[in-house]
């Protein structure tokens, strides 16, 4: 997985597939980085991303009960049509905004 | 039976094996010549299923899980089968946003997930016996009209 950190934002580059089985790294390593790296900003970048399921938005659940305490933001970038449309489904639109292009 | 096919796939409760689950029942439909967004649909729904039976079912023990799929004409019936510890209350698990495991990260929203892209959902499950997932697809029915109405 990559991650790339630039002073107090942390950008995940989501995988192809984002299923339970790589959703536990995610959730491990981000963590990490979130918590030693004064964190306030997440941004899921889901250019490589083709396929999601529940577990992945447990993910950005997960990290946004994180985020949301230390008073940040997480925002959603390249998402294709069909991630959009699983974001959507699923609510987390509603607490975390998708942008066309990365800022 | 014309036009009638079936499968069945036996596969040990690992979560590496959840994209080989979800890639073989997904290379088994294309004899019905679905859209890439009725493959995704069934992707989808199989992931969810496979995660139920891995995380729940096992609780990360290692077992089998058996998928039946059968095409009928243009649909396709979909077992997932775990012999597990079984879902005490499954109207509860069924609800939104419901789950067992909020420590894990777990959405709740396994069973949504698999209603919303498939056309039909049963689950049928006893405590300390197991549970099956039955899940129906009728493909090449044209698109519904939910899509982007959040649950």
């Amino acid at each position: 997985m990559k991650y790339q950190v630039q002073e107090n934002c942390l950008t995940v580059f989501l995988p192809n597939e984002l299923d339970h089985h790589n959703a536990e790294e995610i959730r491990k390593e981000s963590d990490h980085l979130i918590e030693h790296n004064h964190i306030r900003y997440v941004i899921f970048d889901f250019k490589e991303t083709n396929f999601m399921d529940s577990s992945g938005i447990g993910v950005i659940m997960g990290r946004y009960k994180r985020i949301y305490l230390l008073g940040g933001e997480m925002c959603a970038v390249h998402a294709n049509e069909r991630m959009r449309k699983i974001l959507t489904m699923s609510g987390v639109t509603k607490i975390m905004q998708i942008y066309e292009e990365e800022e | 039976m014309e036009h009638t096919n079936e499968m069945q796939l036996i596969f040990d409760s690992r979560s590496s094996n959840e994209s080989f689950a979800r890639v073989t029942v997904a290379a088994f439909m294309t004899s019905l010549n679905p859209t890439v967004e009725e493959v995704s649909d069934v992707k989808t729904a199989v992931s969810e299923a496979v995660t139920n039976a891995i995380i729940h079912g096992y609780e990360n023990e290692v077992h089998s899980i058996c998928i039946r799929c059968r095409t009928e004409g243009k649909t396709l019936y979909l077992e997932v089968e775990d012999t597990g510890r079984g879902i005490e209350d499954v109207k509860q698990a069924m609800e939104p946003l419901f789950t067992t495991k909020p420590e894990l990260d777990r959405s709740g929203m396994g069973f949504s997930f698999m209603e919303a892209f498939m056309d039909r959902l049963e689950v049928f499950s006893a405590p300390g016996k197991g549970t099956t997932v039955r899940m129906e697809k009728t493909i090449g029915k044209g698109r519904r009209l939910w899509t982007t109405q959040s649950l």
